[in-house]
């Protein structure tokens, strides 16, 4: 005991000695927190977008979102089509990547070639292209194989890698499984982007610092920034109350009326891009779980108005989600392309008699029972959710049964097979989405409310099997129309079907609900992202 | 003595070999790892190539022999989540968690045995009582509790402690360490308390009632007949036949202790290999999993030997019997 006690004491002296040489924590260090790390420094190794939107804090794309999400110039100063399957983007004279290489046509070939090749799990929005070519130094042309619009919406998410770094260090291809070598691109990144790798510990922590040869002008005013994973929330929101962190994103909806109690914290919440949505079993000719038999009471139009006009999203909004939702009628939110605002109006809702009249004229006067799907870890308070509509559908008659379950399993019910398009178990089911790869409309039409076909890749999300041939040819038309005009009427148009038809109830956008210490300002897009090029210490 | 060794590094081999099988059998239950890996539009053949490719269709025995096939050159693969060579990653978070299990299991002991011999001595003295009170809240008290009200009180409250993480920590080759610095050892603090809270409280109690066992049997009657000090027969003869158990103990709780670090990690995001497996089995990141599960097994063999081993050294009636005894174990 006595022994030991000694040693502390030398141990303290040596540790006394060895703090004086500790570096000095500099003013503008900015250290924020989440729930998981990021999987890796290589911004072509998951379509994810925690991954895509930490490295494009190294990286530059061509073109960037700013906090509206609409599309900005960044390494290319201009670009368009030339005709309807051709782009060019004239790109930034005088950039230089942050180890002092210039950036050319080389690199963004490099890139481009890098993110659709094989590893890569960026490629699916490469898809339209043919060709892309070397023009000059500072100009590429890419052709299509189809009119692809929204060519340079899904470009934006494509960091531009250095060539002679990624040759240099022997990872001109992301990391491959089978091999059992490390990739130089897991764990280091240099790009010319606004902030530079300092340290990369996975799972640890991830050290970024102000790239000082950044060729825009700072909107930030930091000069380090410390990520670390803190999986537990209880712990996240101690650590930024004790001041531990300055930020955090994930606030758990339970802490957030705790937070605004605390006059050093900033609770920030905003909508998000995600829907979240009901959906019916429109194709089978008899339900799988009700008690109707024979027929498919969600084949008529009349039970799918009864029910979309009796479910209050407003008192949802007040009751489950705390104030934090945004209630919709349509399938996008602002923000995404194609959204149309002046068809985002609900209808009136009904009191229960005029339900009850409406499902009695379907042929219901009893109203029936069905079962229904739902999540309970995917999305804010969706098991809650669900609970609130099957208690608002027992009052029109109604009877709901909820089978809530954990993701993993509620997914494989609800989802239809992706090898044989065969339509999936459920009958009623809870689903969100969010247009994350394209910001357009044309994602929600061709996965979620397009008839499903497997070959076609259309769809594939589609769980309840809605159909309409004139929706299918609009969307169709939307996905290769370069004229913005006639594009945006004809997604008004294929809007006003799916909304007229009661093919789903839209209920609301969860909120995103970040925090912060009360000296931070950020920017909160939509899309969930976290740009720390908006990020100021006061 | 040899053969004793021989034998039980021979059933080691088999215990492993069990462990690594039934967790082989075991891992298509937790999901499906492709999903994990690869885009949400990736069509259905790439998938299939994908799990073909990885080996993911075989049946779990032929996994496994191919896993420890790989494993015996020294080669874990890449993990499914990060594309980091699993090797790599959990020898760098060995070291955060040996120095959390150490400190925790030093706490345990420092504390632990000084108080169980305190109640043990004087039973019925009130602070005793007021021991053997606290300890009752160690067992009880989940440790996910414990720790997020430590950090409420020393970090929320007080500012004394940092809420989370490893603090500072200083690169010695491979090994990171905590003791070296002034945060590194304050980060230390909150969890080793919460990991070794529990151990703490079985320690206390287990020498509490070997040392009321002993301090009644008649050596110890003896002794004091002879006129020894209070220290010599309370330390010297008492403590020391006390000791067996808790050897056992100490050497099967640090296994525990390394073990059930994950909850103390994941409560403290402390980066060491309790939390990288718990980020694992949500991604079904097999190579990890595979390679957390045989180390851990490793260690609790290894631990088991060594507390064998230890008994000899503190239980001289072993020696004098030497392997006859031992082999019948």
């Amino acid at each position: 005991m006595y022994f030991n006690l000694r040693h502390t004491v030398a141990l303290t002296a040596l540790v006394c000695a060895s703090a004086a040489f500790a570096p000095m924590a500099n003013a503008k260090t900015f250290k924020w927190a989440n729930s998981g790390d990021v999987s890796s420094m290589d911004p072509y190794a998951r379509q994810e977008t925690f991954l895509l939107t930490f490295t494009a804090n190294i990286y530059d794309p061509l073109v960037r979102r700013n906090k509206e999400l609409k599309l900005e110039p960044a390494l290319a100063t201009k670009w368009g089509q030339t005709s309807p399957t051709s782009w060019f983007f004239d790109l930034r004279e005088g950039v230089k990547f942050s180890d002092g290489t210039p950036f050319t046509a080389d690199d963004v070939i490099f890139s481009i070639n890098r993110a659709n090749g094989p590893g890569s799990n960026v490629n699916g929005n490469f898809s339209s292209m043919k060709e892309i070519k070397k023009i000059n130094d500072h100009r590429v042309e890419v052709t299509t194989s189809v009119p692809d619009p929204l060519l340079a919406d899904k470009w934006a998410s494509i960091s531009i890698m250095s060539k002679a770094w990624a040759e240099k260090n022997n990872a001109v291809q992301p990391a491959d499984m089978i091999k059992n070598e490390e990739n130089f691109a897991t764990r280091n990144a240099m790009g010319t982007g606004p902030f530079m790798l300092k340290e990369r510990r996975a799972g640890e922590k991830t050290i970024l610092v102000a790239n000082p040869t950044w060729w825009d002008k700072p909107e930030h005013n930091l000069t380090e920034v410390i990520f670390t994973p803190v999986p537990n929330a209880a712990t996240r929101i101690a650590a930024l109350k004790a001041g531990d962190i300055d930020m955090t994103y994930e606030v758990p909806p339970a802490d957030t009326d705790n937070l605004k109690k605390d006059a050093n914290i900033k609770v920030l919440e905003g909508p998000e891009t995600r829907i979240v949505f009901l959906g019916f079993d429109q194709e089978r000719d008899e339900l799988v779980e009700s008690n109707v038999k024979g027929k498919n009471p969600f084949k008529d139009k009349k039970v799918r108005e009864a029910i979309h006009r009796s479910i209050d999203v407003d008192a949802i909004k007040r009751t489950v989600m705390r104030g934090q939702s945004f209630p919709t009628n349509l399938m996008v939110a602002p923000g995404i392309n194609g959204y149309t605002k002046e068809l985002d109006k609900r209808p009136a809702l009904l009191k229960p008699e005029e339900a009850k009249k409406m499902l009695a004229d379907a042929g219901y006067p009893n109203g029936f029972e069905v079962g229904m799907d739902c999540p309970n870890d995917r999305y804010v308070n969706d098991e809650k959710i669900c609970q609130a509509v099957v208690s608002m559908l027992a009052k029109i008659g109604v009877k709901v049964n909820l089978r809530a379950q954990t993701r993993n399993l509620y997914f494989a019910k609800i989802l239809r097979s992706t090898a044989d398009g065969k339509p999936s178990n459920t009958s009623f089911y809870m689903l969100g989405w969010s247009p994350a790869t394209t910001y357009d409309v044309h994602n929600v039409f061709e996965q979620i409310i397009q008839t499903p076909d497997v070959k076609a890749k259309k769809g594939l999300y589609n769980a309840g099997g809605y159909s309409s041939k004139k929706f299918d040819e609009l969307s169709n038309a939307v996905e290769v129309e370069t004229d913005k005009a006639k594009r945006d009427a004809m997604i008004r148009e294929a809007t006003k079907i799916y909304v007229d038809d009661f093919a789903y109830v839209p209920l609301h956008q969860q909120a995103l609900v970040w925090a912060s210490r009360k000296n931070i300002d950020l920017v909160q897009p939509a899309d969930n992202s976290f740009p720390l090029r908006y990020v100021n210490i006061k | 003595m040899l053969a004793f060794i021989l034998r039980r590094l021979l059933q080691s081999i088999a215990v492993l070999l069990t462990v690594g099988l039934v967790a082989f059998s075991l891992f298509r239950y937790v999901g499906d790892p492709i999903n994990a890996m690869v885009g949400q539009d990736t069509p259905a053949q790439e998938r299939e190539a994908l799990r073909e490719k990885l080996g993911l269709n075989d049946s779990p025995p032929v996994q496994f022999v191919r896993f420890i096939a790989n494993a015996a050159q020294g080669k874990f693969g890449l993990s499914y989540r990060t594309s980091e060579p699993v090797g790599s990653m959990i020898v760098e978070r060995m070291p955060a968690t040996l120095e959390l299990s150490f400190c925790a299991a030093l706490f345990a002991l420092l504390v632990g045995v000084p108080m169980g011999v305190y109640t043990g001595l004087y039973p019925n003295h009130w602070s005793s009582r007021l021991f053997q009170a606290v300890s009752l809240i160690g067992i009880s008290l989940p440790t996910f509790l414990i720790g997020i009200l430590l950090i409420l009180v020393f970090a929320v409250w007080l500012h004394w402690l940092p809420s989370f993480g490893r603090g500072e920590t200083v690169q010695i080759g491979w090994w990171t360490t905590n003791f070296l610095t002034v945060k590194g050892l304050q980060a230390l603090i909150l969890p080793s308390i919460t990991l070794g809270l529990f151990q703490l409280t079985l320690l206390m109690r287990l020498v509490r009632s070997e040392m009321l066992e002993v301090m009644r049997t008649d050596y110890i009657k003896f002794a004091r007949a002879r006129g020894l000090s209070n220290r010599a027969v309370n330390f010297g003869h008492a403590l020391k036949n006390t000791l067996v158990p808790v050897i056992t103990v100490t050497g099967l709780q640090l296994g525990a202790l390394i073990a059930f670090a994950i909850v103390t990690e994941t409560v403290f995001a402390w980066p060491g290999v309790g939390q990288l497996f718990i980020q694992s089995v949500q991604f079904s990141d097999i190579p990890v999993m595979a390679a957390y599960l045989m180390l851990i097994g490793l260690l609790f063999v290894l631990i088991n030997l060594t507390v064998d081993l230890l008994y000899f050294a503190v239980d001289p009636r072993l020696r004098a019997q030497g392997t006859a005894r031992a082999a019948g174990h």
